[in-house]
C-alpha cells in the first residue's frame, strides 16, 4: 500500500484533523496545546541558550574583554530568567504532561480544555512582557531579584521582568489545577491510584507544588513592584523594610520550584526505565510515595539558601537537617531505578540513554546537594561556582535529560514517525560528554573560591574556565542535532506504528498519532502498571 | 599542598577543618556515584535484551531493600549534618578574646577599620595568631565578605550588623571577594587580606599612624552630633540613660521588650522612631544618611562600653 492510499484509508488523527492556523490557535485539544507549548518553550530555550553562549565566551579570559560589566550582568540574569521561568518550569509538565496525562488516564482530554488553552496564552503574555524587557535593555538583578538592589538601586527593567514572571505563574497554576482534577476525576474504569503510571504520580505531586507555591512568587514580585514603584518600605531598610524578608518569600517558592522542575523528569525516567527493561518498576509504591514526600518536604527547606544571609544560627540548623531529609526520597528513587534493571530485558534505545544519563548526573547533583546542605561546608561554597555546578547537574543533568528522554520516547506517538537511531544516539552521547566537561570543572572552581556572577576573575582559574567553555560548545552541538532530525522525521521519518518500543501503558494502545479524542473506545484497565507478558509484546 | 585536590590555601585555623569535612563528603559522594554507575552499567549489560520480544521477569520489589537504602543514606546524611553543624557553630561564634575590626561594604568597595581607628580600602592587614572579629554593615545593597583562603563568608546587610571571625594561621596574601551580587562592578569589588607576622603588623600600623587616615574618637563624635544635649549622664529628663544600657532588656512604648544589643543601638541611632523606649517621646532626629557607617559604629561601640554610674 502506498503512502497516499494509507492516508486515505486511515481515520484522521489529531494532526490531520484540520490544517488551518485557527484550528491550532483556538484548539482545546490537549495534544495540540502541548505542541504549542513545545514551540514556545523551545523559543525560550534558544534565547536562554544564546545567553549561555555569551557567558561562556566571556569567561574564556579572566579580563572583562568581550562585554562591559553591565552587559554581562544582564546576560546572566536573562539566561536565568529565560531558562528557569520560561523553559525548565513549563517544559515537561506543559509539553509532555499536557500530551500524556489525559491519554495515560484514559480520558478524552484534560478536565478543563479551555483553561488549558488559556494557560498557553497566559504563558505567551508573560513571555511577551519578559521579551519586551529583554529587548528594551534587559534586567541586571540576577534571576533571584534580591532586594534592596532590585527595588532601589538597579535602573534596568525590573518591573517588566517581574510582571512577566508574575503572569507566567498563572499559566503554571492553571496547568497544575487541570492535572489534579483530571487525575482525580477522569481515570478510566479500573485505573485505581496504585495502577497509575509513575509519570502521573510525579505530575500529581508537581501540580500540588505548582498551585501551593506559585501564589507566593506572585505576591513576592508584586511587593517588589510596590516598593520599586511607590517607594513603600517593605524590603529596603532605608525605607524601613527588611531585605532578608524578600529572601524568605522568594525561596519559599523558588526552592519548591526546583521540585517543579525535577519531579516531572523523575516521572519520565520511571517510564523509560520500565519500558526499556520491559518490567515493572522495582518498589512501585515507594517510588510513587517518594514523589509526594519530595513535594511536601520541599516546602520546608527554603532556608538552606540563606545560611550566610544573617538568619539565626538556630534557623539555619533546622533548615539543614530538614534538607537532609528531602534527599532520602531522591535516593530511594535512584536505587529503585537501578534495581529495576535486574532481570530485565534491557535495551539501549535513545530514550534509555537519556534515562541512564539522568541517573548518573542526577546522582551527582543530589550528592553535591547534600554537601551544600551541610552547614559548615556551605559557608565556604555558598554563592560560588560549586553551587552553579550543583544546580546545573540537577536542572540540566536532571530536568533537560528527562525532557529529552521523554521527548524521544513519546515522539513516535506525538508525530507518528521515527527519528534516525544513529544520530539520536550520537546526540545523547555528545550531550552527556559535553555536559560533564562544562560543569564538572565548575565544582573545582567553586571550592577554590570562584564567586558566581563574576565576569572578571583571578588568572589562576583560567584553565578550568576554558575547559568549561569548551564543554559548553560540545553541549551546544549536542542540543542542535535533535532539532534537525526531529523536524526531518516529521516528514521523512519512517512510520512508527502504535507501539514501536513494545511498551506497556495506555498511550501505546491507541494509534500514532492518536485520534482527536485519544481513544476510539474508552479503555478499561484490568492490570497493574507496567505488566509485561511474553506473548503480548508486539513491536510496531 | 592541596594543589592536586584543587583546594585553596589553608590560611586560617578553621580552613583545615572545613577541608576535612569537604574531602570526607567528596569521598562518600564518589563512593555512591561509582556504586550507582557500576550497578547500572553492570545490570544493564548483564540483562541486555536478547531477542526483540523478550520481556523482563516480574519482580514486585523488596521492603527490606527499601528500608536499607532509605536508612543508610539517612544515617550518612544525619552524620554529615551533625559534623557540618559543629563546624558551623565554630564559624558562627567568635571567641571571647577576639579583637574587633569593622567593615563597611558599598557599591563597589570595602572600607575597613582597625581597632585603633586606622582605615584601609579594599585591603585589610591582619596579624597571624590573633582571633579577629569583623563587624560589618552596608551603605547600600547586600554585599558579602568572602575570603576563600579562610573558608569564611558572611552577608553584609544595610541597616544592621553581621559578624564574621577568623584567626589567620600563615602570613601571605589572600583573595577577598564580594560574594553577593551587588550590581555593575560586583566582580571587581574585591581586594586582598594581607596576613603579617605580629611584629610586621605592628610596624605597618605604626607607619599608618600620624597620617590623617584615622577616625575621630567617639567622644568627639558624641559631642559633634549633639548626643549629649539629651542623653546626659546626670539626667533622664528627655532621653534614656545610655550608661549601662548595653545588654539590658528595654521596655518599648508598644509594650514589647527588646535586648539592647549592637543592632538595636544602631537602629535607634539611624531610625530612632522605630522602637521608642516606654516613657519617652519620639523627639530624636533620624541620623540615617547624616553620619557615616564608621561613625555610627564608633558610637555603638562607645555606648556599649559605657558603664552604669559613670
Amino acid at each position: 500500500m502506498s503512502t497516499t492510499e494509507r492516508a486515505v484509508a486511515e481515520p484522521p488523527n489529531y494532526l490531520s484533523a484540520d490544517y488551518g492556523v485557527k484550528s491550532w490557535l483556538l484548539t482545546t485539544d490537549h495534544k495540540r496545546i502541548a505542541i504549542l507549548y513545545l514551540v514556545a518553550v523551545t523559543v525560550f530555550f534558544v534565547i536562554g541558550g544564546i545567553f549561555a553562549v555569551l557567558i561562556r565566551l566571556e569567561l574564556l579570559t579572566p579580563q572583562g574583554d568581550l562585554m562591559q560589566s553591565d552587559t554581562y550582568n544582564r546576560v546572566f540574569t536573562m539566561h536565568g530568567v529565560a531558562m528557569i521561568f520560561f523553559f525548565l518550569i513549563p517544559s515537561i509538565p506543559a509539553v509532555l504532561g499536557n500530551f500524556m496525562v489525559p491519554i495515560m488516564v484514559g480520558a478524552r482530554d484534560l478536565a478543563f480544555p479551555k483553561v488549558n488553552l488559556a494557560s498557553w496564552y497566559v504563558f505567551v503574555l508573560g513571555g511577551a512582557f519578559t521579551l519586551y524587557a529583554m529587548i528594551a535593555g534587559g534586567v541586571d538583578t540576577g534571576w533571584t531579584f534580591y532586594t534592596p538592589f532590585s527595588t532601589t538601586f538597579s535602573n534596568t527593567h525590573v518591573v517588566a521582568t517581574g510582571l512577566g514572571v508574575f503572569i507566567v505563574g498563572f499559566a503554571s497554576i492553571m496547568t497544575g489545577l487541570n492535572f489534579i482534577v483530571t487525575i482525580h476525576r477522569m481515570r478510566a474504569p479500573g485505573l485505581t491510584w496504585f495502577r497509575l503510571p509513575l509519570f502521573l504520580w510525579a505530575h500529581y505531586a508537581t501540580s500540588l507544588v505548582m498551585i501551593l507555591g506559585t501564589p507566593v512568587i506572585a505576591i513576592t514580585t508584586l511587593l517588589l513592584a510596590v516598593e520599586r514603584g511607590f517607594k513603600i518600605g517593605i524590603f529596603d531598610p532605608a525605607l524601613g523594610g527588611d531585605p532578608v524578608l524578600f529572601q524568605h518569600l522568594f525561596w519559599f517558592y523558588s526552592h519548591p520550584a526546583v521540585y517543579i522542575m525535577v519531579l516531572p523528569a523523575m516521572g519520565v525516567i520511571s517510564e523509560l526505565v520500565a519500558a526499556f527493561s520491559r518490567k515493572a518498576i522495582f518498589g512501585y509504591k515507594f517510588v510513587a510515595g517518594a514523589s509526594v514526600a519530595i513535594a511536601i518536604l520541599g516546602f520546608l527547606v527554603w532556608g538552606h539558601h540563606m545560611f550566610v544571609s544573617g538568619q539565626s544560627v538556630y534557623a539555619a540548623t533546622i533548615f539543614s537537617v530538614l534538607s537532609m531529609l528531602v534527599a532520602v526520597p531522591s535516593a530511594v528513587k535512584i536505587f529503585n531505578w537501578a534495581a529495576t534493571l535486574y532481570k530485565g530485558s534491557v535495551s539501549f534505545d535513545t530514550p534509555m540513554l537519556y534515562a541512564l544519563g539522568f541517573i548518573g548526573l542526577f546522582t551527582i547533583g543530589g550528592l553535591t546537594g547534600v554537601m551544600l546542605a551541610t552547614l559548615g561546608l556551605d559557608v565556604h561554597v555558598h554563592d560560588t561556582y560549586f553551587v552553579v555546578a550543583h544546580f546545573h547537574y540537577v536542572m540540566v543533568g536532571g530536568t533537560i535529560m528527562g525532557y529529552l528522554g521523554g521527548l524521544h520516547y513519546w515522539w513516535p506517538k506525538i508525530s507518528g514517525r521515527m527519528y534516525p537511531k544513529f544520530w539520536s544516539k550520537l546526540a545523547a552521547l555528545i550531550i552527556f560528554v559535553g555536559f560533564n566537561l562544562t560543569f564538572f570543572p565548575q565544582f573545582l572552581l567553586g571550592y577554590m573560591g570562584m564567586p558566581r556572577r563574576y565576569h572578571v576573575y583571578p588568572e589562576e582559574w583560567q584553565v578550568l574556565h576554558v575547559l568549561s567553555s569548551a564543554g559548553a560548545s560540545i553541549l551546544g552541538v549536542g542540543y542542535i542535532i535533535p532539532v534537525f532530525y526531529l523536524i526531518w522525521s516529521m516528514r521523512y521519518g519512517p512510520r512508527a506504528g502504535d507501539n514501536p518500543w513494545g511498551a506497556a501503558g495506555l498511550e501505546w494502545q491507541t494509534s500514532s498519532p492518536p485520534p482527536t479524542h485519544n481513544f476510539v473506545t474508552t479503555p478499561v484497565v484490568t492490570t497493574e502498571p507496567y505488566e509485561y507478558k511474553a506473548e503480548e509484546v508486539t513491536v510496531g | 599542598m592541596g594543589n592536586w585536590l584543587f583546594l585553596p590555601p589553608q590560611g586560617s585555623t578553621v580552613a583545615a577543618e572545613v577541608d576535612a569535612l569537604y574531602l570526607a563528603l567528596v569521598a562518600i559522594s564518589a563512593f555512591f556515584a561509582v556504586l550507582i554507575a557500576v550497578l547500572v552499567i553492570f545490570l544493564g549489560v548483564r540483562y541486555r535484551r536478547q531477542s526483540d520480544d523478550q520481556v523482563g521477569v516480574h519482580i514486585h520489589g523488596s521492603t527490606p531493600l527499601e528500608i536499607l537504602w532509605s536508612a543508610v543514606p539517612l544515617a550518612i546524611m544525619l552524620a554529615s549534618f551533625v559534623w557540618g553543624a559543629m563546624v558551623f557553630f565554630k564559624l558562627s561564634r567568635p571567641p571571647a578574646h577576639a579583637v574587633e575590626y569593622f567593615a563597611v561594604g558599598k557599591q563597589w568597595m570595602w572600607k575597613f577599620q582597625h581597632p585603633d581607628g586606622t582605615r584601609e580600602i579594599n585591603i585589610l592587614h591582619v596579624p597571624v595568631g590573633q582571633a579577629i572579629k569583623v563587624t560589618m554593615t552596608s551603605e547600600d545593597v547586600i554585599h558579602d565578605l568572602f575570603v576563600p583562603g579562610f573558608r569564611v563568608k558572611m552577608d553584609v546587610l544595610p541597616g544592621r550588623y553581621t559578624t564574621v571571625w577568623f584567626e589567620a594561621k600563615r602570613a601571605g596574601k589572600y583573595h577577598l571577594f564580594c560574594a553577593e551580587y551587588c550590581g555593575a562592578e560586583h566582580s571587581r569589588m574585591g581586594g586582598w587580606i594581607i596576613v603579617q607576622e605580629p611584629h610586621d603588623y605592628e610596624r605597618w600600623l605604626a607607619g599608618e599612624r600620624g597620617t590623617d587616615n584615622r577616625l575621630a574618637g567617639p567622644e568627639d563624635l558624641y559631642k559633634r552630633y549633639a548626643c549629649e544635649s539629651c542623653h546626659r549622664f546626670d539626667s533622664t529628663a528627655r532621653a534614656p540613660q545610655l550608661a549601662g544600657l548595653f545588654g539590658r532588656e528595654v521596655r518599648l512604648k508598644d509594650g514589647q521588650t527588646v535586648t539592647a544589643d549592637e543592632n538595636y543601638i544602631l537602629e535607634s541611632i539611624l531610625q530612632p522612631n522605630e522602637k521608642v523606649v516606654s516613657g519617652y517621646q519620639p523627639i530624636m532626629p533620624t541620623f540615617q544618611g547624616q553620619m557615616s557607617q564608621e561613625e555610627a559604629h564608633s558610637l555603638v561601640r562607645y555606648i556599649r562600653g559605657l558603664e552604669a554610674g559613670k
